[in-house]
């Protein structure tokens, strides 16, 4: 009962970044999937991507009300997906488990790094505000 | 800009976001939005506003890829996702009125943690 209450908590804490930062869905649904429940790397994706769906799905519902949202280019971008993500899953799905963690983890190195440099060097940053000195 | 150029920028960006999606379970926004903000001229909320309507479209699709494989537990995917629909409310609402540098640096952090804790 605790495991699948923490799951719940990383499901609303990655909610929250998601809407906030456009990122952080996938980033967390996998790990607290592994972590709380103990599954496999594989199957955590996996089923992160279901999970990805509504959260995303609200997510472009609210930006939509806040006029952020171009409709017809996101749709025409998933569309053009279609291809790599196909070649994605395959990988996924080849690669042993261990693999994939491991680059899962590298992954999210990855993610930090963008998110770092993006509020080094973005627009009225901390760096503009002086807030790094 | 010609509607050709654009079509073939959004499909390079689709499939990076494709393919990081596929491989790592997720979304493909981290691709995705400065891909938008820097070579297609989007602002910052837009890009995140749009990326968001596009993993509708790409966690979809690979989602069903990975049930063809058999790999999606759904019990538990709405065991994680529906709050996610909750926490999602919140985070975009949140977006509008408060700056988000030290709730992207804290999530950047947390995420080293993780990683580290998914090696040893």
């Amino acid at each position: 009962m605790a495991a699948e209450l923490g799951v719940i908590a990383v499901g609303v804490a990655a909610g929250i970044l998601s809407g906030m930062l456009g990122v952080g869905g996938g980033t967390l649904f996998a790990p607290g999937l592994v972590i709380f429940l103990g599954a496999t790397q594989l199957h955590a994706e996996a089923t992160s991507l279901v999970a990805i769906v509504p959260t995303a799905l609200v997510g472009a519902w609210r930006q939509q009300r806040y006029g952020n949202l171009r409709r017809s280019e996101g749709i025409e971008l998933g569309a053009l997906a279609a291809g790599g993500g196909i070649a994605g899953v395959a990988i996924a799905n080849t690669v042993p488990e261990q693999v994939l963690r491991w680059t899962f983890a590298a992954f999210i190195l990855f993610v930090a790094a963008q998110l770092v440099r993006r509020e080094l060097r973005g627009s009225g940053g901390p760096i503009e505000r002086g807030e790094l000195g | 800009m010609p509607p050709v150029r654009r079509t073939f920028q959004l499909a390079v960006v689709g499939t990076a976001a494709g393919a990081f999606a596929g491989v790592f379970g997720v979304g493909g926004g981290i691709v995705i939005v400065p891909l938008l903000i820097v070579w297609l001229g989007y602002e910052e909320r837009e890009a995140t506003g749009t990326s968001l309507a596009a993993i509708v479209v790409i966690s979809s699709f690979t989602a069903g890829l990975q049930a063809l494989y058999g790999n999606v537990d759904w019990a538990r995917g709405a065991l994680i996702g529906i709050p996610a629909m909750a926490g999602a409310v919140i985070g975009t609402w949140l977006q509008q009125r408060v700056p988000v540098h030290w709730i992207s640096l804290g999530f950047a952090a947390l995420l080293v943690a993780i990683a580290i804790s998914l090696v040893v």
